[in-house]
């Protein structure tokens, strides 16, 4: 099995920030005692430096076994790991995964410590001052998108899933590790959620730039997650590594097909993202501002409603002009019904969204929860039109 | 876009598309069962209303001479004390056996054997109280030492099995999510096992006290003194009123202790849960 050293085709995307580090797993294998197959089977790979990698497979074949053995919670029984260009195989393993972000379904936080205490554990076990630790609390709860101040000294059940997840990710990204490692991260929680934890992700490592190793069981996620995907057979036998586009368009095996399931047409809404269209821009008012101007302002770009900013700029709510020309000042009211997807987002969820909300459109969001803009059911039909006429003609 | 919806139901602006947060910051977190916190001040007011009933029908009571000497206060008062003094020096002895023995049998390299002690440590329980006190004593001999050694043999269990319990009953993902950020073992141990088994060992702790208190009065059998004596000498000697205060004291003192339990138990309980 050993020549399967997989080459990866098409470079990833353009130039963008990079602070992972590659991994390099060289004939690795574990074998459970008292099983006659190897769990994972001489498996090499390269995953190169800031990219995210899924893994998807059948149960039990050895996905998590492997990535595991990444940051050593399982030990290999043969075979060399090398995180950047240092062989890692035998290095103090709670030293190594203090520098390897690792999210667990549900996050895994500690219930008896708050969420500040449980973003800072890494920091303060690295020996960070005081003071830097509590910035870098903050600073992460932005950045996966919660109100420091609201949620800093919550207990993890003061939390929904969906933020317990975001907790969860904020406490591996805490001492900034070049790697993180998850395992099903997003499979506990609802599926519109797990949308917006997706979008999430794409926006952070959008920023970022870490090696992400992904588990999943889900097709669309490593799609949409990926930028490579690896489909493995039991024993982790590598059976295709690629890129989402290259694995949908030529699968290695039928096996891989298979796996890949579902139509043509349907697939391009796994790989076409909200980003590609071109989104409508709309009339926005901030909380308290005067509504007949809102009004006024909406009429004159030909809107027939109003995108609500609160005072960190996040839309809240999209009043039509009839309601909007009802009250006298906009209300800080939050519609939690809203359908809010991100510019990550595929065309699919996108529209799962609007069905979710039984509505014709949803808010797109930017970097930071900004408003990016609105897209709207046609516009969707619009781009599977054009894509299906491309590949037709 | 033709419907947008009605910004309806009001909620303070905050936080845009987060998914509805359940409880309020801030709310009690200690998960004491509904009437918890009155079950904690009803006892102890038990315990004083027993204590001064006992005491009024003391000082009222006419007592043949054998019963006014027994029932003497300084006589009284010692006997109390040496059953309490049997009931901490046994509980401690037993906490600092079994608590580290209970960790040391859940760590990865002896969790074949739990089982194992469980099974023993559940004879040792079955085997009668007074069977054990009279066996260890013919071997040892008899005296406060003796009751002790047996005191602790009989109550090790529910602290060593609920040590072991609470923490196997840790979510592993916790343990796996700790020793994954790269914690030590030992630190994943204080930090994360041991609070979290917290509730359950002190329960234990709490059973086994109280099952001192009461197993403390077989101690004048075997010459190790406590309120036994006054219950011992009530049959022998055909007294109802030392067998009855003897009863009653043992009663209150082990309501007592109880009660103390719980109130750590209260406290200590990580907020959180
Ligand atoms: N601790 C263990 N002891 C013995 N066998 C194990 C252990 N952990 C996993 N295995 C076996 O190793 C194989 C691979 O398990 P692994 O958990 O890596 O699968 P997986 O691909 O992550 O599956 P899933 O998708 O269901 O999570 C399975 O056959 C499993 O039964
Ligand atoms: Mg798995």
């Amino acid at each position: 099995m050993s020549e399967t050293l997989p080459v990866p085709s098409a470079p990833p995307a353009p130039a963008r920030r990079v602070s992972g580090v590659p991994i390099r797993l060289e004939h690795v294998t574990k074998r459970y005692p008292g099983q006659d197959r190897p769990a994972v089977d001489d498996v090499t790979l390269d995953i190169a430096a800031g990219e995210t990698v899924m893994f998807v497979g059948p149960s039990g074949c050895g996905k998590t076994t492997l990535l595991k053995m990444i940051n050593r919670l399982i030990e290999p029984t043969s075979g060399r790991i090398h995180l950047g260009d240092e062989d890692v195989t035998n290095q103090d393993p709670d030293r190594l995964r203090r520098r390897i972000g690792y999210v667990i379904q549900a996050g895994g936080l500690f219930p008896h410590m708050m969420v500040a205490t449980n973003i800072g554990m890494v920091p303060r076990m690295l020996g960070w001052e005081k003071q830097r630790v509590t910035e870098r609390i903050d600073e992460l709860l932005d950045l996966v998108g919660l109100d420091p101040e609201q949620y800093r000294d919550r207990y993890p059940k003061e939390l929904s899933g969906g933020q317990q997840q975001r907790v969860g990710v904020a406490r591996a990204l805490a001492a900034d590790p070049p790697v993180l490692l998850m395992d099903e991260p997003f499979g506990a929680v609802d599926p519109i959620t797990r949308q917006r934890l997706q979008d999430e992700l794409l926006r952070i490592q959008d920023e970022l730039g870490k090696t992400i190793v992904c588990v999943t069981h889900d097709f669309d996620e490593a799609v949409k997650l990926g930028d490579r995907i690896v489909v493995f057979d039991v024993g982790a036998r590598i059976v295709q590594y690629d890129t989402p586009e290259a694995i949908l368009a030529a699968p290695a095996e039928e096996y891989v097909a298979d796996f890949v399931g579902a139509g043509a047409t349907l697939k391009q809404l796994t790989l076409t993202r909200v980003n590609s269209l071109h989104l409508r821009p709309v009339t926005t008012a901030s909380v308290g501002d005067d509504a007949a101007d809102a009004v006024a302002r909406a009429r004159a770009a030909g809107d027939d409603f109003v995108v609500v900013l609160d005072r960190r700029g996040r839309p809240i709510s999209w009043p039509t002009l009839a309601e909007v020309s009802r009250m006298a000042a906009i209300p800080a009211t939050v519609d939690e019904k809203l359908p809010v997807v991100g510019l990550g987002s595929t065309l699919n969820d996108a529209l799962d969204t609007m069905l979710a909300a039984s509505q014709g459109g949803a808010v797109v969001l930017g970097r930071r929860d900004s408003l990016a803009g609105v897209v709207t059911i046609e516009m969707i039909m619009d781009a599977i039109q054009r894509t299906r006429q491309e590949t037709a003609g | 876009m033709t419907t947008a919806t009605p910004s309806a139901r009001g909620v303070a602006a905050g936080d845009a598309r987060d998914e509805a947060a359940p409880a309020q910051p801030g709310t009690e977190a200690a998960g004491t069962a509904p009437g918890g916190w009155r079950a904690l001040v009803v006892q102890p007011l038990l315990v004083a209303v027993g204590l001064l009933a006992f005491l009024l029908w003391r000082a009222n009571a006419t007592l043949t001479d054998t019963e006014a000497r027994q029932l003497g206060t300084a006589t009284l008062w010692d006997s109390a004390l040496r059953h309490l003094s049997l009931t901490v020096v046994s509980a401690a002895i037993v906490l600092l056996i079994s608590i580290p023995l209970g960790i040391a049998l859940t760590r990865p390299a002896l969790r074949r054997l739990t089982p194992a002690v469980i099974g023993v440590a559940n004879v040792g329980q079955a085997a009668p109280a007074i069977g054990l006190f009279v066996l260890l004593a013919t071997w040892l001999g008899f005296g406060f030492w003796t009751t002790i050694v047996a005191l602790v043999v009989y109550s090790a269990l529910p602290v060593l099995r609920n040590t072991m319990v609470g923490i196997q009953g840790v979510d592993p993902r916790l343990v796996e999510a700790g020793r994954g950020m790269g914690m030590s073992g030992t630190a994943v141990l204080f930090r994360v096992e041991l609070p979290l088994a917290g509730p359950v060992m002190l329960a234990g702790a709490r059973t086994a006290l109280v099952l001192l208190v009461g197993t403390a009065t077989l101690a004048t059998f075997i010459n190790g003194g406590g309120l036994g004596v006054l219950i011992n000498t009530g049959i022998t000697l055909s007294l109802n009123s030392l067998l009855i205060s003897g009863a009653v004291l043992v009663a209150l003192l082990a309501l007592a202790v109880d009660w103390l339990g719980r109130v750590v138990e209260h406290v200590a309980r990580p907020k959180g849960l």
